[in-house]
């Protein structure tokens, strides 16, 4: 019965859609992260004096501890929009694709 | 369940008694003055989870109760779980006291500990949920051969919680001979005894609140003190950077990457292994089969890298309000020398802070917190270690899968007992060992043999038992070997001249091993049973996408 159900699913156009759809979104905010995250970690290693310059002429807080600061807030920021849009759009198309699959079994 | 009331009266009866048998003691070794605030605070701790686990014990009637809460928790509640498997004693404790010695170094590790979770959400959360039953075994052994992989999965899962449980339990030992003035021995037989109640009667439901009601004293202790200090300044953060550096023996360069972080290698190395490693440790990746479906899981992520981010902010202000505030007092300096010997070491900062601005029972209170925090971790620990030898070695490869619930769940209780002797043994044995790089391996090994092996078996078709085997013994190995021959194990530990391996951190090198071991071995792999291992992958595929087929949760 799950075979039969599980086949359903991969032959409907929707999985493909769903797959292609939230993969892209998954792929793109990970890439987000990842770049920024490792742009950060190579000026670390390779420049760290820029994140020492100050913010503004003659402050203390400086351009390295905003970054990080920055950070924190917009990677969680994603996190919320992916939650935001998976748990709607993502969700409803899932139980779409398996309500779908069950509905050919009763006819 | 008469005995678990009567020995969670016995051990809350014995506290203040090994308190006081510890006192003559005292002015032997490094041990503060009986701190009898932290003590009370911590008794009522003890007798709160207590409550809870014989209430828990009650509920935990199945296997799948005792693993993973019969998957009923909810996201809010496993996001708190998560954040209190997370932020461990040495990230308050440590982590406070790198900002405070390095400054703006300390950040840097703060946002590494932080950026795994997002990863973890985009690419991972959903599926886990979805593949997973009681352990990650479950999902790389979803469509490979049980019996070897799960194998492999059971070692090095031991192997990660065995380093994470002698770092917390050396760390345990030293915090409380310093907070509570008990006698090292004394205080890790107490956090071993502690544990092993709570999991083996309680199970997951009691460590999950144990994790709830932990996260939360976390919380409002350091946001309570992070408060308290930062008011001395007006709130202001230009105010509090300008009175640090005036304050600090490196003076300006507390605001810029420093000298823990010089070499680009290592920084790398670390951030690799800082990401991934949250992303392969057990307990953790545990915690997402407690709640009943993907939904949950992901609202786990966001609540749980709320917490921590926000938490990790309130550390780094704790960190250098006490640049200021502690570093300029005498009374917490050995002998009165204001720029000497902190009293009880460089990871007492945080605590020393908490006397400055809110007295005895502020410390007292973030004590008991800190005390509560490496029990719960530990918990969490054992937990993870228990399943391993329970679900995965006894019941699937021993028993191959006919052995019946009441017995897996028996062997688990052993096996958390075991654990507990074990951790208690380890933690008297490693008393002098450096803690940190017990963390480090940790991370390393979770990063190179749980994490690549994991990924690829929910991403990649092509991945077959072979490639597995050898991508997880390679990662696993090559971790442990590159560690060993470091300079903190080859040189500090062995006392060799010179280190075989430069660097401190293996995962730049262990990581991209067992993720080119599992691929070339895969393709190398041309037997029958690694093709239908290949064709099995589209119908795991649907189940890892939309949860078709995906183990619910139990009725409660």
């Amino acid at each position: 019965m799950n075979e039969v159900i599980t086949a359903r699913i991969r032959e409907n156009p929707k999985y493909r859609e769903l797959i292609a759809r939230r993969g892209r979104y998954a792929w793109t905010l990970a890439g987000i992260v990842l770049v920024i995250f490792y742009g950060f970690a190579m000026t670390v290693a390779f420049s760290p004096a820029t994140l020492g310059q100050p913010l503004a002429e003659g402050g203390f807080l400086t351009k390295g501890i905003v970054f990080i600061f920055f950070m924190f807030v917009f990677f969680w920021v994603l996190t919320a929009m992916y939650v935001r849009r998976a748990n709607t759009e993502f969700d409803a198309l899932t139980a779409e694709l398996i309500a779908e699959a069950w509905k050919d079994e009763k006819k | 369940m008469k005995a678990l009331t009567r020995l969670s009266l016995a051990l809350t009866g014995l506290l203040p008694a090994l308190a006081l048998a510890a006192g003559p003691a005292m002015e032997a070794t490094q041990k503060q003055p009986l701190n009898i605030h932290a003590i009370g605070m911590f008794i009522v701790f003890v007798m709160m989870t207590m409550g809870i686990t014989y209430w828990a014990a009650s509920r935990t009637k199945t296997a799948s109760d005792f693993y993973t809460a019969g998957g009923g928790i909810t996201g809010f509640q496993n996001g708190l779980a998560i954040a209190g498997d997370y932020m461990s004693a040495a990230t308050l404790l440590g982590l406070s006291a790198m900002t405070y010695g390095a400054g703006y170094d300390g950040y840097i590790y703060m946002i590494c500990f932080f950026v795994g979770w997002p990863i973890i959400l985009f690419l991972m959360a959903e599926r886990l949920r979805n593949l997973g039953r009681f352990t990650f075994a479950d999902i790389t052994s979803y469509r490979l051969n049980q019996g070897q992989v799960r194998t492999m999965a059971a070692i090095s899962s031991l192997t990660v919680v065995c380093f994470y449980l002698i770092a917390q339990m050396v760390g345990a030992g030293q915090l409380i001979k310093l907070l509570f003035g008990l006698d090292y021995n004394i205080a890790v037989v107490v956090v071993g005894i502690l544990m092993m109640v709570y999991v083996t009667f309680g199970g997951m439901i009691a460590t999950t609140w144990v994790q709830i009601i932990k996260a939360c004293m976390l919380l409002a202790g350091g946001t309570l003190v992070m408060v308290l200090a930062f008011a001395q300044f007006d709130f202001s953060i230009e105010t509090l950077l300008s009175k640090a550096v005036a304050a600090h023996k490196k003076g300006i360069k507390i605001l810029a990457p420093g000298s823990l972080l010089a070499d680009p290698i290592t920084a790398i190395s670390l951030s690799l292994g800082l990401m991934f490693g949250t992303a392969g440790l057990p307990h953790i990746l545990m915690r997402f089969f407690t709640v009943s479906n993907a939904k949950e899981a992901r609202k786990s992520v966001l609540y749980a890298s709320g917490f921590v981010g926000f938490f990790f902010n309130v550390i780094a202000i704790m960190g250098v309000a006490a640049i200021i505030i502690v570093g300029t007092d005498a009374q917490f300096f050995e002998g009165g020398v204001v720029g000497g010997k902190i009293i009880g070491g460089g990871n007492m900062v945080a605590m020393h802070l908490a006397k400055a601005v809110g007295g005895n029972l502020l410390l007292g209170f973030l004590a008991a917190v800190a005390f509560a925090t490496i029990l719960a971790v530990v918990s969490g620990l054992a937990l993870a270690g228990a399943s391993a030898i329970s679900h995965d070695l006894y019941a699937r490869v021993i028993k191959k899968g006919q052995a019946t619930e009441a017995a897996e769940i028996r062997v688990s209780k052993f096996a958390t007992i075991g654990l507990g002797l074990v951790a208690i043994l380890l933690g008297i044995l490693f008393e002098k060992q450096n803690i940190a790089f017990m963390v480090g391996l940790a991370f390393g090994v979770a990063a190179s043999a749980n994490f690549p092996v994991l990924f690829l078996s929910m991403y990649w078709k092509g991945l077959t038992t072979r490639g597995a085997l050898v991508g997880g013994y390679l990662g696993l190995f090559s971790a442990v070997f590159f560690v060993v021959c470091s300079k903190s194990v080859w040189v500090t530990v062995l006392g060799n001249a010179a280190p075989l391996f430069p660097y401190e951190q293996p995962a730049l090198f262990s990581m991209p091993l067992a993720f080119l071991g599992a691929w070339l071995f895969s393709k190398l792999d041309s037997s029958d049973q690694g093709k239908a291992e290949i064709a099995a992958f589209e119908d795991q595929y649907v189940r890892a996408q939309t949860g078709f087929g995906a183990a619910g949760a139990a009725k409660h």
